[in-house]
């Protein structure tokens, strides 16, 4: 059984953050529905990810412990992003010294946090959302939350239960779509090639929606789809699983 | 040493509109992902071999001193030579000097890395030899002067009317009218002329997959048999090998074999594996009368003991370089240098400096999918970043993207400050979109809105919402 109305700390990510709101606030409904009280505490800002894979470890570490500060006491964090996700579940660890209280306050910190759809269905034990959505839709696996934590099945489960929800495997969806953080803009003709391979793989489904669990990856794909004029909807698996089709998708107009 | 590796944004812009190589490339690296995955599937205990596997080398590397002593006093009990070669000029010497005494005009050579490592073919033409590829893409490689693009396939990066179109030409011999559509038929061409030179040669030169520390042996594993050929029939077989090829015993490289040939082609073994233990015994009827090994360092022993140690147990499978999107989008050749893709990435700053190769390891979006598939589970991606913590230290990233990075994270440890300043950035932005829900252009951006549109913010930020809705 699940614990009862477990207090749990919502961390935004800065893209949810400044891009689109609307994916935070379905991530705060999916968990009140699962019976979690939901709380967004004010000092967070970024995971540092950024500087860390700019081999910036010391503002990596500054930008950890001020997340570990304001996610302090939450019996969970969770994280509509497998990218920021992993970053704290895995890498926060590695920032610290074993033996000292920072590391030990990462690890804590670390067994405390899970990514949206991973926690609804591990923890909470959600086996099926009450929701709507008109959706042919295909399912990219976001690295990170694929490999470092290795969310495959869960999402797909969630959205199996979304009335009006036909999910239709791609060739290749674990494969990486080109985003890679900064990556993208220092060598975007590389990016762009990589996102060329999967737009043929996503149109190749037939669906009408593309769904992925980060943000970063999300953006990437739909302003690429955008920009060659396709009609495919991108759509963050959150939004989905709320039935949040009343904010348009992605990259489109209001 | 080219320091091609320092051109990569240059390379890479070739490649991507070399349509040729952007054709051969989506013909095979498919092919190679495909097989791996059976392979793994059919092998239940697959995952367990590569744990053991990696524990082999750690062990190995650990003690590598140890062994390499008992190694080399081994190859002397079988009457063999070992030399030591701190640097390539070293190895190329100790060479050189084995080819003068046996007045040799002609090597055969089987498929080395560490030969392109030292740049053997260019010093030994120099010096009056003829080095004569044995390997089908090393010798096509050859006949172009270039370099192989794939650590295990050479010409990968070439489709089979190039290929054809160098054989017609360096080939005179040939008959118009031969058709060689087929790879088979190119192969049987290849070897015609091969066969010959086996006879001739004075000296056969091979690499190592795996040198015994137990017994003296070095191994070879090829799908041609071109390596056995190359080794057996000249009077003087050479190995070429790096000091981390060692492992223990026999025991412990036929484990490592076991994840080798699944790992690179799916198969579950390589058509031939060959152990070579000494030259020609007194009652053996063939095989060289004279065997060396010539024992490179080129700076590995300096990476023992630091966090990038782990890179020496890559036994050359290619797996992480079939499976990298990177890789795949580019080819080998845009990394500059020996080796390519992911394992390239993190070899060769420690080989060539990280000055002479800044990019690579930048040129990567830490996807995972090579240690995923890596059969000596070497945390690639980890092993990148510790090359970024390097250049960061020493100021070899871009300016801009230093200055950029620095001013965001000096933001986001304020967060009051940050707050504002992402609601003012939300708020232009959504404002320039003027409704349509992305931008085409945007300011200092353009790494961005070269290929894509930037999907607009939708006006205030999540915190600011939260503000207003809960308060
Ligand atoms: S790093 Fe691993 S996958 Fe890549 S070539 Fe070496 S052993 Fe193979």
């Amino acid at each position: 059984m699940p614990e009862l109305s477990p207090r749990v700390g919502l961390f935004v990510t800065c893209l949810v953050d400044m891009f689109r709101p609307s994916v935070g606030f379905a991530a705060v409904k999916l968990l009140e529905d699962a019976g979690c009280t939901v709380e967004v505490p004010e000092a967070q800002t970024c995971c540092g990810q950024p500087a860390y894979n700019s081999g910036d470890t010391a503002n990596a570490r500054a930008l950890a412990l001020n997340v570990i500060a304001a996610f302090k006491g939450f019996a969970h964090v969770v994280v509509p992003s497998g990218s920021c996700g992993g970053m704290m579940v895995k890498h926060y660890p590695e920032l610290f010294e074993p033996g000292t209280t920072d590391h030990e306050e990462a690890l804590d910190l670390s067994r405390r946090t899970h990514e949206l759809t991973s926690f609804l269905t591990r923890v909470m034990k959600v086996e099926k959302v009450e929701a709507e959505f008109p959706a042919r839709a295909t399912y990219h696996d976001s690295c990170s939350g694929l490999r470092e934590l290795g969310i495959r099945n869960e999402p797909r489960k969630l959205l199996a239960s979304v009335e009006g929800v036909s999910l239709r495997e791609m060739t290749d969806s674990e494969v990486c779509c080109g985003f890679g953080g900064t990556f993208c803009v220092k060598y975007p003709g590389i990016s762009d090639k990589m996102l060329e391979k999967k737009l043929r793989h996503i149109e190749a489904t037939g669906a009408d929606t593309l769904i992925a669990g980060d943000l970063g990856c999300l953006m990437n794909m739909a302003g690429k789809l955008k920009r060659v004029g396709s009609a495919i909807k991108v759509r963050h698996v959150a939004e989905v699983l709320a039935g949040d089709y009343g904010t348009p998708p992605i990259a489109e107009a209001e | 040493m080219d320091l091609g590796a320092a051109n990569f944004k240059d390379n890479v812009g070739k490649a991507l509109a070399d349509d040729k190589l952007q054709h051969a490339m989506t013909e095979t690296g498919p092919r190679f992902v495909y097989k791996r995955t059976k392979a793994r599937e059919a092998l239940p205990e697959f995952d367990r071999l590569r744990d053991q596997a990696r524990d082999i080398k750690d062990h190995v590397l650990d003690h590598l001193d140890i062994y390499l002593e008992k190694y080399e006093a081994k190859v002397k009990e079988t009457g063999g030579h070992v030399h030591w070669a701190e640097t390539p000029d070293d190895a190329r010497a100790a060479v050189l000097e084995i080819c003068r005494k046996a007045n040799a005009r002609m090597v055969t050579k089987g498929k080395s890395m560490i030969s392109e490592e030292i740049d053997l073919n260019q010093y030994l033409e120099a010096n009056g030899i003829t080095p004569v590829e044995t390997d089908l893409g090393e010798y096509i490689i050859q006949l172009r002067n270039e370099r192989p693009s794939h650590i295990i396939a050479p010409a990968v990066h070439l489709t089979r009317d190039q290929v054809e179109a160098d054989f017609r030409r360096v080939h005179t011999h040939l008959d118009p009218k031969r058709d060689l559509t087929e790879i088979p038929s190119l192969v049987e061409e290849a070897r015609g002329v091969l066969r010959q030179k086996y006879l001739t040669a004075d000296i056969g030169i091979t690499g190592a997959n795996f040198l015994i520390a137990e017994t003296g042996t070095s191994i070879i594993v090829t799908n041609e048999g071109n390596g056995d050929l190359t080794q057996t029939l000249p009077k003087v077989h050479i190995v070429l090998a790096s000091i981390e090829k060692l492992v223990p015993t026999l025991e412990d490289a036929t484990t490592i074999l076991r994840v080798l040939a699944r790992s690179a082609t799916g198969q579950d073994f390589s058509n031939y594996t060959t152990f070579s233990t000494g030259g020609r015994r007194p009652g053996d009827l063939d095989g060289p009368i004279e065997y060396h090994v010539i024992l490179l360092d080129n700076g590995r022993a300096n990476v023992l003991g630091t966090e990038f140690q782990d890179m020496l147990r890559c036994i050359r499978c290619g797996a992480c370089l079939n499976h990298c999107p990177v890789y795949n989008a580019v080819g080998g050749h845009a990394y500059g240098w020996v080796y390519p893709g992911p394992i390239g990435s993190v070899i060769t700053p420690a080989l060539i400096g990280i000055e002479n190769a800044k990019h690579l390891p930048n040129a990567s979006t830490f996807c995972g999918r090579c240690e995923e598939v890596c059969p000596m589970r070497i945390p690639i991606p980890k092993m990148l970043r510790h090359w970024r913590e390097k250049e960061f230290e020493r100021h070899l990233q871009p300016t801009s993207m230093r200055w950029g990075l620095g001013f965001w994270a000096w933001m986001a440890k304020r967060p009051k400050l940050y707050r504002k300043a992402t609601a003012l950035a939300a708020r232009v932005l959504a404002n320039q979109a003027h409704g349509k829900g992305r931008l085409k252009k945007v300011p200092l951006a353009s790494g961005w809105t070269e290929f894509r549109d930037l999907p607009a913010p939708q006006g205030k930020t999540f915190h600011q919402l939260w503000k207003e809705r809960r308060p």
